[in-house]
């Protein structure tokens, strides 16, 4: 079988994949491959025909495909290489990836880096346990998207949805503006999911309503869809018996959670956070396999996609830079120093930090469990805190920061551990 | 003018139409649905039962071990998946040793082989996740799990290739009796046959009644299901069932022939012979015994819930045999669990009983054996590097969850009785069936579907009739 050889290969081609490829090359790697699934660059930023992409990046408002498109374009002129319609079907310990496609069949490539950036899926309604009966007329929020926008195609008429998270959002207004009617948002919890600039300007400026602490009790309907019931929640999530309503339409869409695709790099062994669904990896964004890699929503699911070519472009540094070190940094693993989200906050990335080996400043991301509402960003080094800083609302929706500085940490005494936390006024 | 018409293309029907086609006849299956497999038969637990749970001297019994004893050559010869991973009947109470005893004894005298009851000891060896509660089990080394829709598919297949017709949304709605032979009334038109085969499920006892003055009523008894993704393969590896008793029957949980664990049924009696819907207290009913047999269970990994209607006849028996007073209309009613494991051999019991009736003459031409979809994960990387090159199309992935590449797709829709719909392609490969439950690939798939059957996307349906999946075009009613 070919076997080919690469200094760096890039599973993924959406916007972590772009980032990371080309901030890669820009720190003095030749050789790079970015291997792609599907039939062009981008992602899914090639459905998101809506704006809002790149604020932070190129400080101007884009589209998916636009913001996509940038990135493509540097990819380019950097001269990377790509592969399309590619799929990844294992990577070995050692770093070799097993890939397919239709011209050049099975084939190998020796890595010396990889860089993990396959993005993630939506949680289906089976394993949100919705029950009722499975006739066509569902469709995750995405799969909805890709119809619409990409192929044309009305999947539904009269659509309720369950879930707000952002992809839901934006496609009440999508169906709405293709001559849908988009009867309800439901939410199984107290607050949206979603980004509150999408809550105002894809519901409330289209008279849409939003359900919090509501879910789908029941799906009617043998063929396609014919109605759907909706019920109020109590505080442990569970139907309240006599709010049902019932919804005659021929659509449910979902929009409930993403979940982080890490099939393949579960079975070379990454260790996976259980909260985040996504690796576990140090401030350089490297897992606990040497010289492997990842970023974007593979790592953990972003809001923006602003922060994922950020945080992709640091992986693709480190990337470089691991390859041409040829190891490690030797200064590792001795000095990593664990982050402990805790008290409100669900995880961080990174999960360590070296304070040897870290930049100036590193930004620590990380989310809420639950709504907080004037409440301090805590970091304590060790048991003396050095951050309190005073937030009006966090939410599970919208992903925190705090920046650490290699100063400080350096120059404290005997660190063994930072914790984040979320501590009232 | 037909020998035989069967109504109905599920596991029953599509194998006593197979075993038929062993003999010069001129043989009709009838579907109301659009695909085979599409009732009872493709939601249920996909178990090849030992025999030792029907009661003895029963026909269900009989059945139920010849058929178990049959599959695994049938398995090769037709090519679908079944693998036997023994089952464990465990025992969680000190005090109900007597009845997994009793279990055994009535195991014995089925004719079931290498039976044998387990201490706590070896059963932990077989199976480390077993309850803490577990005190014994009955193991049955011959118990085995299948691929239901495999099995099904590849019945139908072979008896097409050997010349038996099958007709889809084709809807029976009556019959007249001739001198000697019967007009079947369908919704595309009147047929006429010498003898009729009842295999219609939970339907059976409207059709067994139309002809009969001796009535027969079948429950569709619905069960729950929650299956789970592959990546909990190896959580248990043998079938694990609870001994029934007084602390209730228990559900199941299993292994499935392509890695994912499968837990359930539950039992609950509905009117509706469609009512195929879940519910909220069932899926809870199941959550909360799952955890009984086993500890540990990884339900947050469902990928999806279903359920599925055994046709539970009043007496809990197979009834299968010409009907007393309609002479040539033959029953094949009552087939509930162990009506998968039993289905090889229901097959060859209607195949003898209307052979005999008909006078039937061998088919010479008849060939047994059929090659399944290829599944390009069964070769070495080489030879699935050799298999692209001659053909790209087993170099697209369209399915990531499950693998399934394009050329396996093609094959499933082009083959004999090809797939039509999403899930008509989801039952022959699988594509669809996995963790994003087609929410990546049914674009895709309806593309495939598209082209290959030369019809529109928008024709394409998720199961047939109105189950359209695209409804129109952007701002097409603005």
């Amino acid at each position: 079988m070919l076997r080919q050889v690469y200094d760096i290969v890039i599973v993924g081609g959406g916007p972590a994949g772009l980032a990371a490829a080309v901030s890669a090359k820009r720190n003095g790697i030749e050789s790079i491959l970015v291997l792609e699934r599907d039939k062009e660059l981008g992602g899914i930023l090639n459905q998101c025909i809506h704006n809002g992409f790149g604020l932070h990046t190129f400080k101007e408002e884009l589209t998916g495909p636009e913001y996509a498109g940038r990135f493509i374009e540097q990819l380019e002129e950097e001269k990377i290489a790509y592969k399309l319609n590619t799929m990844v079907m294992d990577i070995s310990g050692d770093k070799v990836v097993t890939a397919m496609n239709r011209e050049d069949g099975m084939f190998e490539i020796q890595a010396k880096a990889v860089i993990l950036a396959m993005g993630c899926r939506e949680r289906s309604r089976g394993a949100l346990n919705i029950p009722g009966y499975r006739p066509a007329g569902i469709y995750s929020a995405g799969t909805a998207q890709r119809l619409v926008n990409m192929e044309g195609y009305m999947p539904g008429r009269e659509v309720v949805i369950l879930g707000s998270g952002d992809i839901g959002l934006i496609m009440a207004r999508r169906m709405t503006l293709e001559g849908a009617k988009v009867k309800v948002v439901a939410e199984l919890l107290p607050y949206s999911g979603g980004l509150k600039r999408n809550i105002v300007q894809c519901l409330d400026d289209f008279g849409i309503p939003l359900k919090l602490s509501h879910t789908v009790v029941d799906i009617d309907g043998k063929e396609r869809v014919e109605g759907i019931t909706i019920a109020q929640v109590d505080e442990n999530r569970r139907p309240i018996p006599g709010t049902e309503e019932h919804y005659t339409c021929d659509t449910l869409l979902l929009s409930c959670g993403l979940i982080p695709e890490n099939e393949i790099s579960s079975s070379l062994g990454v260790e996976m956070s259980p909260v985040t669904s996504g690796p576990l990896v140090n401030e350089c964004l490297e897992t606990n396999i040497e010289g492997v890699f990842a970023c974007g929503n593979v790592l953990h699911v972003h809001d923006l996609v602003d922060f994922v070519s950020e945080e992709a472009g640091a992986a693709g540094k480190h990337a470089a830079e691991y390859v041409k070190n040829g190891a490690r940094h030797p200064s590792s693993d001795a000095k990593d120093i664990p982050i402990t989200a805790t008290q409100g906050a669900r995880y961080t990335v990174p999960k360590t930090i070296n304070p040897d080996r870290m930049d100036e400043k590193h930004i620590v991301r990380f989310r809420v469990g639950d709504v907080y509402k004037n409440c301090y960003v805590s970091v304590y080094l060790n048991d003396k805190r050095v951050i309190h800083r005073k937030r009006p609302v966090m939410a599970p929706g919208e992903m925190e920061e705090v920046v650490l500085k290699k100063e400080e940490l350096s120059a404290f005494p005997d660190l063994s551990q930072i914790t984040v936390k979320i501590e009232e006024a | 003018m037909y020998d035989v018409i069967i109504i109905g293309a599920g596991v029953s029907g599509a194998a006593s139409a197979r075993e038929l086609s062993k003999y010069k006849l001129k043989i009709c299956v009838v579907e109301k649905e659009e695909d085979v497999c599409c009732g009872t038969s493709k939601a249920n637990s996909a178990i090849a039962h030992a025999g030792f749970d029907a009661e003895s001297g029963s026909l269900m019994a009989k059945l139920n071990v010849e058929g178990n004893q049959m599959m695994e050559q049938l398995s090769k010869e037709l090519d679908f998946p079944f693998k036997q991973n023994g089952s464990l009947v465990v025992c969680l109470h000190e005090e109900e040793m007597p009845n997994l005893q009793k279990l055994y004894e009535r195991g014995i005298e089925n004719g079931v082989k290498d039976l044998r009851i387990i201490n706590r000891k070896e059963l932990v060896e077989l199976e480390p996740n077993i309850s803490d509660e577990a005190v014994a089990a009955l193991y049955a080394p011959t118990g085995g799990i299948v691929c239901p829709f495999g099995m099904n598919i590849a019945f139908a297949e072979n008896a097409a290739r050997n010349g038996v017709e099958f007709k889809f949304d084709t809807e029976v709605t009556g019959f007249e009796k001739k001198e000697d032979t019967w007009i079947v009334k369908t919704s595309q038109g009147n047929f006429e046959t010498k003898y009729v085969v009842n295999a219609a499920g939970v339907y059976a006892d409207h059709f067994h009644n139309m002809v009969s003055e001796k009535k027969l009523h079948i429950t569709p008894r619905r069960g729950d299901y929650c299956l789970l993704d592959r990546s909990t393969e190896g959580f248990v590896t043998h079938t694990i069932f609870q001994l029934p008793g007084k602390y209730g029957k228990g559900v199941l949980v299993t292994p499935t022939v392509h890695g994912n664990t499968l837990v359930g049924p539950t039992a609950i009696d509905v009117e509706d012979k469609e009512g195929t819907n879940t519910t909220q207290a069932g899926i809870d009913e199941l959550i909360s015994k799952a955890g009984s047999t086993v500890k540990g269970l990884p339900i947050r990994q469902v990928i999806t819930s279903f359920a599925g209607l055994r046709a539970h006849e009043d007496g809990h028996e197979f009834y299968i045999g010409e009907v007393e007073g309609a002479k040539g209309f033959i029953d094949c009613a009552g087939i509930e669990s162990p009506g998968l494991t039993s289905a090889p051999a229901i097959g060859k019991m209607v195949a003898e009983i209307v052979s005999r009736l008909a006078g039937a003459k061998e088919n010479p031409d008849f060939v047994g054996t059929r090659k399944g979809i290829l599944d390009p994960k069964t070769l070495s990387n080489e030879e699935r590097a050799a298999l692209i090159k001659e053909n790209p199309a087993y170099g697209n992935i369209i399915c990531r969850c499950e693998m399934i590449t394009e050329g396996e797709i093609i094959d499933a829709i082009n083959r004999p009785l090809g797939a039509k719909s999403l899930d008509g392609v989801k039952r022959r490969t699988r594509a669809g069936m996995g963790r994003c439950q087609a929410g990546f690939c049914s674009p895709r798939t309806i593309e495939i579907l598209a082209r290959e059957r030369g019809v529109d996307p928008a024709e394409i349906t998720k199961s047939g009739g109105n189950s359209k999946i695209i409804v129109g075009i952007n701002k097409d009613r603005i």
